[in-house]
C-alpha cells in the first residue's frame, strides 16, 4: 500500500426526509452539512474542498443545479465538484470525496447529497420521462415503474420467487424505519398489506415502492493524519467501486445486475475482501423497490444467485440476523430523496460501525459494512466498503 | 506520488453545425482518435472514464446513461462530472494521484446545434426566486459585468475589441476552429450593441465538437509515448452563485483556482514562468479580466498589454493562440478541453501554423459561463520536472 493514502469519515449529518415545502434545496444542504461538521467537531473553514451529489436538474427546474446549490453546500470560495450518476449518485458522492483526499490534493472534503423532488409538478416521475432514448423509447410513454416491473418479473420468473418472498423485504424495512428519526414511511405492516396494496404496474404494487421525498445528507472526510488528531473513532473508506453497463438495457438479461457485481468486485479487491458474506458484517444495498434489495444482495455477492429471498424468509437479514440488511429501514422506510437517500445509507453504516445508531444499533461488534446504490437505466452500480 | 500526463488527444469539430454526426457519433470519432493517438485499447487498458455534461444541454434527465457504448466503457467504471471538461481533468488527475488507477479517459462535447433554445436553457441557471422572474436574456449579466469591469479598471471598449480581432485572426490557421476571420477593430466596434456595452462580435458563438483525452500515470505514460504532456497542477474554485454578493470586477473564482494550480505546480511568478496561456474568452472582456485573475498581469493592465500586442501569437505572452472561443466557437462543457487541446498541441510542437516557438509551460483556463463564478486552471509542461 506504499504511496496510497487512507481516508476517514469523521462526521455525518442527515435531515428529516419529508415533503419539505418550507426549505429550499440550499437550506436542506446547509442543514445536513452543519450537522456533519458539528458531529466531526469541525468548521466550514476546516474544509478544503466540497463535493456535491444531486440527481436530475429537472426536479428543481434549475440548469446547472450544482452551481445553484454551491453556497448552501458550503462551497463559497472553495474547490467544488458536482458528480452525477443517476440513482447511483448518493453512494458515488463519497467516492468522489474519497479521491479528493486519497490523491493528497486535500486533507479534508465535505460531501453533500441533496434532493428536492416535491417542487416537480405534477409529480417527480415526470422528470423521468426524459431519461429514455428519444427515438426508441420515449414515444412509448414509458415510466420507471414500468421498466422496473419488467425487471422484477424477470427476476421472479428466473428464480421461481413469489410476491410473498419479495413483500417480506418491504415489511422488514418499513419496520426497521420506525426506529429512524429521519424516516418518512416507517410502519408496521404485514405481507398481506403489501399484496393487497394498489397495483401500479404488475407485479409492482404501491407498498413495493419507496416514496419520493425531500432531504439532504452530508459527511466529513479527512486524511489519516487529520483523523488521528481529531477523533478516536474514525471509520475508514477501504474500498470503492463503480461500474456502468450499456445504454441498451433492452438487450441484456435483467435477472442479474452484472454492473453491480463489477462495482462490488472492484471495491472488494481494494478492501482485500475475499469472502463477502463472511467478511461483511452489515450492508445497505439500494432498495427503491423491495425486489431490488434481493437483486442487489446477489449482485454484491452477499449470497448466491436466487438465494436472497430464502435468506430474507429465514430472518438472516433482520437487524438481529447473521447478515443485517438495511438496518436503517432503507429507501422503503426512510424515504427516497434520490441522492440524499444513497448517502443516508453510507451514514447508516458509519453510525452502525461507531456504535452510534441508537435504537437501530445491530448487536455484536460490526467492523466492516457496505453501502450500494443503483442508477441510470438499470445500468449503474456504486459501492463503498467502510471499516472501523 | 506519481506524476500525471496527457498521452493522447482526439478532436472532432469544432464547426457551427455538424448535422451529419449525432452526439454519440461525435464522441465515438473523438474517442477513436484519442485511443489511437495514445495507443490504448479502451476495453483493456483504461481504468476509469470521466465524462463532463449537464443534463439541460443534452436534453436528458440523466445523460450519464447515454455515454458508455460509444467510448468503449460498457461494464467499466465511468462517471459524470456536471461541469466543464477542465473540471473533469481535475478529477482524472486526482484519480491517478491516488495510486489506484493508471489510465483515465476524459470526454467532453458540445452538440449546441441540437439546442433550439440555448439561451432559454441558460436562463434556467439563474436563481429561480430572485433573478429569473426579472426576465430578459441571460447575457444581460455579462453586459453588467463588463460595464463594471471597464469602470473599475479604466479598460476601454477598444481594448476589448482588440481581443476579438486577435483571436479571430489566430483561429484562421486552426483546423479545429469554426469562426476564424480577418476583421478590423472598426468592424467589432460597429457590430450591433447587444447587452450594453457588450457587442455582437464580442460574444463567442456556439459550435459542435467533441474532445477526448487519455491521461496516464508516470509509469504508463513513459511506456506509451515519448511526448507526454505533464499536468503540473490543477486548481478550481466556485466563488458564489449569487449575483447580488459576488465581486463583479475581479474573477475571484478564477483567481483562487489559479493560486491553487500555481501552488501545486510550484509557479511563483506566473508572468515569467508561463510561456503561453489559453484563457476563457466567452466574451471578449473576459479574456482581459481572466488574465488579471490568473496573475499574468496586474489588475487593470490586461487591456493595455493586448493593445501593445504582448498577447499576440508572436508577442511576449501569447494568449489564446488557438483563437479562443471567439475563434474556435463556444463548445459548452467542452470549452475547457478546447483550451487544454491547444496547450497539449503547442507543448507537443504539433500546432502547425499556430505554433508558438520555444514553449515549455502552458496554462489552460475555463469558466463555466453565465451565471456562474466557477473558474478552473491547469498548468501543463512538456518537461517532467
Amino acid at each position: 500500500m506504499f504511496g496510497k493514502k487512507r481516508v476517514a469519515i469523521v462526521g455525518a449529518g442527515l435531515t428529516l426526509f419529508r415533503r419539505r415545502l418550507k426549505e429550499t434545496g440550499k437550506e436542506l444542504s446547509y442543514e445536513a452539512s452543519k450537522m456533519a461538521l458539528d458531529a466531526a467537531g469541525m468548521e466550514l473553514r476546516d474544509m478544503q474542498s466540497v463535493v456535491l451529489g444531486t440527481a436530475p436538474d429537472a426536479f428543481d427546474g434549475v440548469h446547472m443545479k450544482g452551481e445553484y446549490l454551491a453556497d448552501g453546500a458550503g462551497a463559497y470560495r472553495k474547490p467544488y465538484t458536482r458528480v452525477f450518476v443517476g440513482g447511483g449518485t448518493g453512494v458515488f458522492t463519497p467516492l468522489a470525496g474519497w479521491w479528493h483526499v486519497a490523491s493528497g490534493q486535500f486533507d479534508s472534503c465535505l460531501v453533500v447529497a441533496e434532493e428536492k423532488m416535491s417542487s416537480c409538478y405534477p409529480h417527480p416521475q415526470y422528470a423521468f420521462t426524459t431519461i429514455f432514448d428519444p427515438i426508441l423509447e420515449r414515444p412509448l410513454g414509458m415510466n420507471l415503474i414500468w421498466i422496473f416491473a419488467l425487471e422484477m418479473h424477470r427476476y421472479m420468473h428466473k428464480h421461481g420467487i413469489t410476491k410473498e418472498d419479495i413483500a417480506r423485504v418491504s415489511v422488514k424495512n418499513k419496520r426497521n424505519a420506525l426506529d429512524h428519526p429521519c424516516a418518512q414511511l416507517g410502519a408496521k405492516i404485514t405481507v398481506e398489506d403489501v399484496l393487497n396494496s394498489e397495483i401500479m404496474a404488475w407485479p409492482v404494487q404501491r407498498l413495493d415502492v419507496s416514496p419520493t421525498s425531500d432531504g439532504a445528507a452530508a459527511m466529513v472526510l479527512v486524511s489519516e493524519d487529520v483523523a488521528k488528531e481529531i477523533t478516536d473513532n474514525p471509520v475508514w473508506i477501504d474500498g470503492v467501486g463503480w461500474c456502468i453497463d450499456s445504454t441498451l438495457w433492452t438487450n441484456r438479461d435483467l435477472y442479474y445486475p452484472d454492473y453491480v457485481e463489477c462495482a462490488a468486485r472492484m471495491a472488494y479487491k481494494m478492501a482485500g475482501i475475499k469472502n463477502p458474506p463472511k467478511e461483511i458484517d452489515l450492508a445497505e444495498p439500494y432498495d427503491p423497490f423491495d425486489y431490488k434489495e434481493l437483486h442487489h444482495m446477489e449482485g454484491l455477492l452477499l449470497c448466491k444467485k436466487g438465494e436472497a429471498a430464502k435468506l430474507t424468509a429465514e430472518g438472516v437479514t433482520q437487524r438481529d440476523g447473521d447478515l443485517p440488511i438495511n438496518p436503517s429501514g432503507g429507501l422503503l422506510g426512510v424515504g427516497n430523496p434520490i441522492a440524499a437517500a444513497g448517502l443516508m445509507k453510507v451514514c447508516e453504516i458509519f453510525w452502525q460501525l461507531r456504535g452510534e445508531a441508537g435504537k437501530r444499533q445491530i448487536p455484536g461488534d460490526p467492523r466492516t459494512g457496505l453501502a450500494q446504490a443503483w442508477g441510470d437505466l438499470m445500468q449503474y452500480g456504486s459501492v463503498i466498503v467502510l471499516r472501523r | 506520488m506519481s506524476e500525471v500526463a496527457i498521452v493522447g488527444v482526439g478532436c472532432v469539430g469544432f464547426q457551427p453545425i455538424l448535422p451529419e454526426l449525432s452526439y454519440k457519433e461525435l464522441m465515438y470519432e473523438a474517442a477513436v482518435k484519442a485511443y489511437e493517438d495514445a495507443g490504448v485499447d479502451p476495453r483493456k487498458d483504461v481504468d476509469v472514464f470521466v465524462t463532463c455534461a449537464e443534463d439541460y444541454l443534452e436534453g436528458f434527465s440523466i445523460f450519464d446513461e447515454f455515454v458508455p457504448d460509444q467510448i468503449g466503457a460498457v461494464l467499466r467504471p465511468l462517471f459524470t462530472v456536471s461541469g466543464d471538461g477542465l473540471l473533469g481533468l481535475a478529477n482524472a488527475y486526482m484519480l491517478i494521484k491516488t495510486g489506484h488507477f493508471d489510465t483515465v479517459v476524459l470526454e467532453a462535447h458540445s452538440k449546441a446545434s441540437d439546442l433550439l433554445t440555448l439561451m432559454d436553457v441558460i436562463a434556467f441557471a439563474l436563481d429561480p426566486v430572485l433573478n429569473r422572474p426579472l426576465g430578459g436574456h441571460p447575457y444581460y449579466v455579462a453586459g453588467m459585468e463588463m460595464n463594471r469591469y471597464l469602470h473599475d479598471t479604466c479598460t476601454t471598449v477598444e481594448q476589448c475589441a482588440e481581443v476579438v480581432v486577435k483571436n479571430k485572426r489566430n483561429s484562421c490557421g486552426n483546423p479545429y476552429a469554426a469562426y476564424g476571420a480577418n476583421i478590423t477593430l472598426d468592424q467589432v466596434l460597429c457590430s450591433a450593441m447587444c447587452f450594453y456595452p457588450l457587442k455582437k462580435l464580442e460574444i463567442s458563438m456556439p459550435a459542435d465538437g467533441c474532445i477526448v483525452m487519455v491521461l496516464a500515470s508516470e509509469k504508463v505514460a513513459e511506456k506509451l509515448t515519448d511526448k507526454p504532456i505533464w499536468v503540473k497542477g490543477v486548481g478550481w474554485c466556485t466563488e458564489t452563485p449569487n449575483l447580488e454578493t459576488r465581486d463583479w470586477s475581479k474573477a475571484v473564482g478564477t483567481r483562487l483556482a489559479a493560486e491553487m494550480a500555481y501552488k501545486t505546480a510550484k509557479i511563483h511568478n506566473p508572468r515569467k514562468e508561463i510561456d503561453f496561456a489559453e484563457i476563457n474568452d466567452l466574451f471578449a472582456y473576459k479574456e482581459l479580466q481572466h488574465m488579471e485573475a490568473l496573475k499574468l498581469c496586474a489588475y487593470g493592465e490586461a487591456g493595455k498589454l493586448t493593445e501593445e500586442g504582448i498577447t499576440a501569437r508572436n508577442g511576449e505572452l501569447p494568449v489564446n493562440p488557438s483563437g479562443g472561443l471567439l475563434g474556435m466557437g463556444y463548445g459548452l462543457e467542452a470549452s475547457g478541453t478546447q483550451k487544454l487541446l491547444e496547450v497539449v498541441l503547442q507543448l507537443r510542437n504539433e500546432a502547425g501554423t499556430r505554433q508558438v516557438s520555444d514553449v515549455e509551460v502552458g496554462l489552460a483556463h475555463a469558466w463555466r459561463g453565465i451565471p456562474t463564478t466557477t473558474g478552473i486552471a491547469a498548468v501543463l509542461s512538456n518537461i517532467k520536472r
